[in-house]
């Protein structure tokens, strides 16, 4: 009976407050007789009938938590984790995410051809690859949306991606003023030949990310950066939008013009935008949400328990927490006192009692196993090392030590149970005495980079599958560096790699780079590879795997019925 | 109306103070984790949103803008304009609030005035019991406990979100109780202190009936402490409305006034406190003018 | 100190304490100050130690359990209630400082400074205190604390919580304003009030000696009030990440830290029902304190004004 309510629900709701505010109206009347409070009672009902209007909407096939709202969904722009998926359901590039893995696979594009030296890229597309609204997705377009995306203006902080193509660095820099001069160029309607810089083994996988997603250009064209905001939207992606509602959900529809289209299943997906992790669990335990895919949105101090529980998944994620050392000032200008530092951090005992999802403890900046890679295994606990270098320093037993303070951004109550941890190993063990200082998060940015604290918390999460998105922000001058540490032998390193072909003599190289990084240099620690966690219940939801970019492309999901 | 013609130029005072104010906190909308792809992207970026402008210039084209009614585009929802997210989640809000404050009244009023009509009673110890849960327990407790109570463990709502009446009944609850408790206790003064005046004993010496004594004369007048504290209820209420609809997954204004701030959206947060300004000044206004109503002594 | 028998603080006192609720309020916020103040010095635990035992529930050795670092609860309650209590009296003595002096300042003036400063009060009613309270406080946290940090880094900590407490009784003194000025506007005719102007009493004077008793009781009243409205609203902004600083402890964080229990896999609710349990007590027993000087302040035998 209720269920039949719920399908007249909108019309009782209203029924119910107009009759509400009529009972009061008359009430007062009875107090102040007069035709004016009946006015007013009459007003205040409609006002609340207008306000009250709310159809309910039916239950999607498949309803998703996305975490907080997304700052723009334009794949070329954005730059978070929520905001890339959405976008990945609605948009796709020349390849795209293999679910099971998170390796590439042909996306827009069927096949394609590397030359022997690594350098030039074939891409072949497909000729029944079209936008929702209709329109083929060609080649032109392709190269079009990839000059857009380095182009200053546009303002992409992806464009990054693009320093392995020829020309890429200059005209995102404005060296070169003319876009058309990157290294891509469409051959025909649907080939695409990029020449690249350098033999870059990554490059099928940077392909699948967003900023190289294939824009409609007339779209761009005639609406400017609004574009995304059209109604219909030009999707290629597997879903097509049907209604965007800020702060609460993204209602998607299956792409009948996908070229893979035979393969989706679900035809409605809502994507849910929320900030409050145990609400979204609530929701998820309540069964009105299937999945949950971003970390952030799942209660950190119930991360032990829900993991334990066969609809939440845990995996090793392409993530890593470190400690950044300011380099320029005291007392860590002195790379000892920093090496003392990072050797008397008993990291295991912050992953065994704070963080408590089985990441691994690790002295280095880049996760193990990233792309097949072994990182060095950097400065180990060894707290009697950790005082004789001290020591060695001119601080014996701490003494004549500045009062530091460690910075940490107030987002996750784990910065700073793990703040408090180092807090008191480091008197525990060095005699150190240090502050704590949460900053709120934009603040926390500033401040990092105006190299205005002196060790600060730290953590970045790979855009792919490879070791260099890790080492490259400790370039002397890469934004993402924020310790105030230079060295021509790490960038040299990092160059020789890059020009490297061989995968495994690049690796070798990488790996000296970073050993001199985490265990002679140290401007940077690591504690700790992340542990990523998604709930979706097997019996529900199928075509999710685990894998360690967190990738779960929409073209595979499904709603298992019974 | 002097008050009428006043709200403008408050609003502008709001307007100047906030604009100045919040250029003072470091950090700006477009810091990122990730450094920006060069100089030249950060420079475009800045230019686009008129940053690399002169303050004074920045404020003289905000200010233009405002007067045409354009709030601008949110600095971090760059998909939306101020006006745009202000569009969607208003009606939410104030629904939200209407019905919050619906409640409280519903059942501070009638609660208060039994209260103090059966001293001892069920009904005093009723209001004594929900002004210790609605002045003792913050929202953001009082939120998830019924969430858990009513919506997990005893399954009769939905535990978020907005939508059909059901979703609307738990978050009003939470904002309403809280506020409730509040009116109860003021309208319960009210009354005992009307009850003794000999306003009261001259309406009982006419030979009203009871019912006609303490709905005609008591009633209106113990209202006025009530209705004078609307004012700051309502101020209390918008603040208390952020916990519930970060609670309840409510797409309100809420979630932006808070978050605004910390992401540095200017124009959000400059769109937010004008709203908020606005709402603040026509509900208080509305508060003394049916104060001036209400109550026969203020109006001679 | 006036003896008179019937003078209106006797008064007010004899009604006060014919009050039950309210003297038993009295008591319990005695005892909990006491408790709070001395206890952490008379108990050996120490409210930041951690140890290896976390989250053990109630029992012999830890009253009220630990949290994830193994902390002792109850002694981090005791500290929290102190800081709380702190926080709530200054903020309210803040806020009571600034809005009697305005409203002392605009009623005795009258005229146009009265209409400029009323004005300005309602600028500031119009802007939404939460956003006033975050800025001062981010601006404190980016601004001085660097200032501070180089001259006198230990009283960082300090100066953190007064900004917080100076930053609370900014918001809340708007209100207390409007009132010290209606009552300072009709007491301004009183004769006796004209009567030392025209002997030439000098007007600070004025104000110390003649307006401030009177405006005793209201004053009193609204200070019992305020201190739980701003022990609330710190709870509040410790739920948004902006109240005291770890490892400091006010009931507010210890609140918000615990609301987390409030979920259906694990509960371990120690950790919210002692410091949400005591801070209600806290609350209750103030507003009892409040109400009960209110009613004796303000007889309503229906001869009092």
């Amino acid at each position: 009976m209720i269920h039949s309510l719920v399908q007249q629900n909108a019309l009782v709701r209203k029924t119910g407050v107009f009759c509400c505010l009529h009972w009061w109206a008359g009430l007062f009347e009875f107090l102040r007789p007069g035709l004016s409070v009946r006015a007013f009672g009459v007003v205040l009902s409609v006002g609340a009938w207008v306000l009250a209007g709310c159809s309910p909407l039916e239950r999607a096939d498949l309803v998703l938590h996305n975490g907080p709202e997304p700052e723009t969904i334009d794949p070329q722009i954005l730059t978070g984790q929520a905001d890339g998926r959405i976008a990945s359901a609605l948009f796709e590039g020349l390849t795209r995410f293999n679910p099971t893995n998170g390796m590439a696979m042909p996306g827009l594009a069927s096949h394609w051809e590397i030359s022997s030296d690594g350098l030039t890229y074939l891409f072949f597309l497909r000729p029944e690859a079209r936008w929702s609204t209709g329109e083929h997705i060609e080649a032109n377009e392709v190269v079009w949306s990839w000059r857009r995306a380095v182009t200053p203006a546009t303002a992409a902080d992806y464009a990054s991606q693009f320093f392995c193509i020829r020309n890429g660095r200059a005209i995102v820099n404005g060296e070169l003023r003319d876009a058309s001069q990157l290294g891509a160029e469409a051959l025909d309607a649907h080939t695409v030949r990029v020449h690249l810089e350098n033999p870059t083994p990554y490059f099928l996988e940077l392909m699948a990310s967003r900023v190289f997603f294939p824009v409609p250009r007339w779209a761009v064209e005639r609406w400017g950066d609004h574009w995304i905001r059209a109604e219909p939207l030009p999707c290629s992606g597997p879903y097509q939008l049907l209604s965007w509602r800020v702060n609460d959900r993204f209602c998607l529809r299956r792409n009948p013009q996908y070229w893979d289209a035979a393969q989706v299943t679900a035809e409605r997906i809502d994507i849910l935008s929320g900030d409050n992790p145990s609400t979204a669990l609530n929701l998820f335990l309540n069964g009105e949400v299937d999945l949950i895919s971003d970390r952030k949105i799942i209660p950190g101090e119930l991360g032990p328990e829900l993991a334990a529980r066969p609809d939440f998944h845990r995996f090793d994620y392409l993530g890593q927490d470190f400690i950044r050392f300011n380099t320029t000032r005291k007392p860590f200008q002195d790379a000892r006192v920093r090496r003392a530092v990072a050797m008397a951090l008993d990291r295991s005992r912050i992953t065994a009692h704070i963080t408590r999802m089985g990441e691994r403890p690790s002295a280095a900046v880049t996760p193990a196993g990233t792309g097949g890679y072994h990182p060095p295994a950097g400065l180990s606990y060894d707290p009697a090392t950790a005082r004789r270098l001290l020591a060695e320093a001119g601080y014996p037993e701490g003494r004549g030590f500045p009062a530091i303070e460690y910075a940490f951004n107030v987002g996750s109550r784990i910065y700073e149970q793990t703040g408090v941890e180092i807090q008191s190993m480091l008197r525990e063990h060095l005699g150190i005495r240090v502050e704590l200082r949460p900053l709120e998060w934009k603040t926390y940015l500033t401040e990092m980079s105006a190299l205005n604290y002196d060790f600060i918390r730290g953590s970045w999460v790979g855009d792919y599958d490879d070791p260099m998105t890790f080492l490259d922000c400790f370039l002397s001058d890469s934004g993402n560096n924020r310790t105030g540490w230079k060295d021509v032998r790490y960038d040299r390193l990092l160059q020789a790699a890059a020009a490297e072909a061989d995968p495994q003599r690049r690796l070798e190289i990488l790996r000296e780079a970073e050993t001199l990084l985490v265990e002679e240099a140290v401007p940077v620690t690591g504690l700790y590879s992340h542990v990523g966690l998604y709930a979706a219940d097997p019996r529900k939801v199928g075509g999710i795997w685990p894998n360690r970019m967190d990738e779960h492309p929409f073209f595979s999901m499904r709603r298992i019925r019974p | 109306m002097a008050r009428l013609a006043l709200i403008p130029v408050l609003l502008w005072m709001v307007a100047t103070l906030s604009f100045f104010l919040l250029r003072a906190v470091p950090g700006g909308p477009f810091d990122r984790e990730r450094a920006p792809a060069s100089r030249e992207a950060e420079a475009a970026l800045k230019a686009r949103y008129h940053w690399d402008e002169p303050l004074w210039r920045q404020y003289e084209r905000y200010l233009g803008n405002v007067i045409r009614g354009d709030l601008g585009p949110s600095l971090k929802y760059r998909d939306h304009s101020v006006n745009d997210l202000l569009g969607q989640t208003v009606p939410v809000s104030l629904s939200l609030g209407a019905m919050a404050f619906g409640v409280a009244i519903g059942l501070g009023i009638p609660l208060g005035a039994l209260a103090a009509l059966k001293r001892g009673g069920w009904a005093d110890y009723a209001a004594a019991g929900l002004t210790l849960v609605g002045v003792c327990v913050p929202v953001f407790v009082l939120g998830p406990l019924l969430v858990l109570v009513f919506g997990l463990w005893l399954g009769w709502f939905p535990v978020a979100l907005w939508g059909p009446w059901q979703n609307a009944v738990l978050p009003t609850l939470t904002l309403g109780l809280y506020f409730a408790a509040r009116v109860a206790r003021w309208m319960r003064e009210g009354m005992l202190e009307v009850l003794r005046s000999p306003h009261v004993q001259t309406a009982r010496a006419k030979g009203l009936s009871e019912t006609a004594v303490i709905l005609r004369h008591v009633v209106p007048v113990a209202l006025v402490p009530v209705i004078s504290y609307t004012g700051p209820m309502l101020a209390d209420l918008l603040t208390g409305s952020f916990v519930v609809e970060n609670v309840f997954q409510i797409p309100g204004t809420g979630a932006f006034f808070i978050n605004s701030f910390f992401s540095r959206d200017y124009t959000m947060m400059m769109g937010m406190v004008l709203f908020y300004s606005v709402l603040l000044q026509v509900l208080n206004l509305m508060s003394d003018l049916l104060l001036r109503w209400v109550d026969p002594r203020i109006r001679s | 100190m006036n003896t008179d028998p019937s003078s209106p603080g006797r008064l007010a006192l004899r009604r006060f304490l014919r009050n039950h609720m309210a003297v038993s309020g009295v008591v319990f916020l005695l005892l909990i100050a006491a408790v709070s103040v001395l206890g952490p010095g008379v108990l050996a635990t120490d409210p930041n130690q951690r140890s290896d035992s976390p989250f053990v529930p109630p029992g012999a050795s830890h009253w009220m359990g630990t949290d994830i670092h193994g902390r002792d609860l109850f002694s981090r309650v005791l500290v929290g209630t102190r800081i709380s209590l702190l926080v709530g009296a200054v903020g309210a003595g803040v806020s009571v400082l600034i809005g009697v002096t305005w409203g002392l300042v605009s009623g005795w003036r009258g005229g146009r400074t009265d209409a400029w400063m009323m004005r300005l009060v309602d600028v500031l009613y119009a802007l939404p205190t939460v956003v006033w309270v975050m800025l001062t406080l981010t601006i404190f946290e980016t601004r001085c604390v660097g200032w501070l940090s180089e001259r006198w880094p230990a009283s960082i900590p300090a100066f953190r919580l007064a900004a917080m407490m100076v930053s609370l009784g900014s918001v809340s003194w708007l209100t207390m304003a409007r009132i010290v000025r209606a009552q300072v506007l009709s007491l301004r005719e009183r004769p006796f009030i004209l009567a030392a102007q025209s002997i030439g009493v000098p007007p600070v004077r004025l104000m110390l000696r003649h307006f401030l008793p009177n405006l005793a009781g209201v004053v009193i009243v609204y200070l019992t009030l305020t201190v739980p409205a701003v022990v609330l609203y710190e709870s509040f902004l410790s739920f948004l990440g902006l109240g005291v600083r770890p490892p400091q402890a006010s009931l507010g964080t210890l609140i918000a830290d615990g609301a987390s229990q409030l979920n259906p896999v694990r509960v371990r609710w120690w950790l919210l029902v002692f410091p949400a349990g005591l801070m209600a007590l806290l609350l209750a027993a103030l507003n009892g304190v409040g109400e009960g000087l209110r009613s004796a302040f303000e007889p309503r035998d229906g001869n009092g004004n």
